[in-house]
């Protein structure tokens, strides 16, 4: 039970960091550690399928990508656009708002059930590839053309253009 | 596997609502306070997977395996939005030259 608060703990303290840190190849290095205590996040709640996906997909794909153009585009701490104090205090000040109103939403919140989670089978890879092909069939073939779609996109989009190279 | 699973239980799922919601305000203060575009598409993210952890809490608790499901599939459409999402970053740093979020006013014409 210590672990989840543990864990819950490192998550949000280096989310803290991503957005506070001054240099974006720092902020892109929390982030990936932020992922990695998610991915324990997943295995506490006994999610394998879950935890195996968001370690390959974000902490490999994305975060690769992220760094990638970073790096692409040389940026570092010299090149960082600043916003002025007051902004930041009133960005901070709107987001606490936020968190103050969930936080009062959920106090009326009754859950019913149990305590407990991550008692159950249903995270495995056995299970989630069953309800997914039977349950899911459609969306899971048009989540397919939504990649292909991205994919076509994204390489249209970072092609130079002929006439103005 | 079967200590992890005594070690979980009795966390409520109140903390687990909690624990998503706080990160995803810092998702939003990320957004609010920085210009640099790739970091504010990094809060996205944040907030994305606060998102996805909530919903795999609620799919544990309730013992429903459809939950677990929508979080695959946004996880895919994550995975899009960054790739064109950083295209379009490129393309925009490479006319303007710099990746502050205001170089992209002029786009309100």
């Amino acid at each position: 039970m210590s672990v989840f608060y543990f864990v819950a703990f490192l998550s949000i303290f280096f989310a803290l960091m991503t957005i506070f840190a001054k240099s974006p190849v720092h902020s892109v290095l929390y982030l990936v550690i932020t992922f990695f205590t998610f991915t324990v996040h997943y295995i506490l709640l006994n999610a394998q399928f879950l935890a195996i996906v968001n370690f390959i997909v974000y902490m490999g794909a994305i975060m690769v990508l992220f760094l990638f153009v970073l790096m692409l585009l040389n940026l570092n701490k010299d090149t960082e656009p600043l916003k002025s104090n007051l902004v930041k205090v009133m960005g901070v000040i709107a987001g606490l708002c936020l968190l103050v109103t969930l936080a009062g939403s959920f106090r009326v919140l009754e859950v019913t059930g149990p305590d407990a989670v991550g008692n159950t089978e249903i995270g495995l890879v056995g299970n989630l590839g069953k309800v997914l092909f039977s349950e899911f069939l459609l969306p899971f073939e048009i989540s397919s053309i939504l990649l292909l779609t991205a994919m076509v996109g994204a390489v249209l989009l970072a092609k130079n253009d002929p006439k103005n190279a | 596997m079967e200590t992890i699973v005594q070690e979980i239980q009795g966390v409520p799922l109140n903390h687990y609502i909690l624990f998503c919601s706080l990160i995803f305000t810092i998702g939003v203060i990320g957004v609010l306070i920085r210009r640099n575009v790739i970091i504010i598409m990094m809060s996205i993210e944040l907030m994305l997977n606060s998102v996805n952890l909530l919903l795999t809490a609620f799919s544990a608790h309730s013992g429903d395996a459809s939950g677990q499901v929508f979080v695959f599939f946004i996880m895919a459409l994550a995975a899009a939005e960054v790739a064109v999402g950083l295209a379009i970053i490129v393309m925009v740093y490479r006319n303007t030259r710099s990746v502050d979020i205001n170089a992209l006013n002029r786009l309100r014409g």
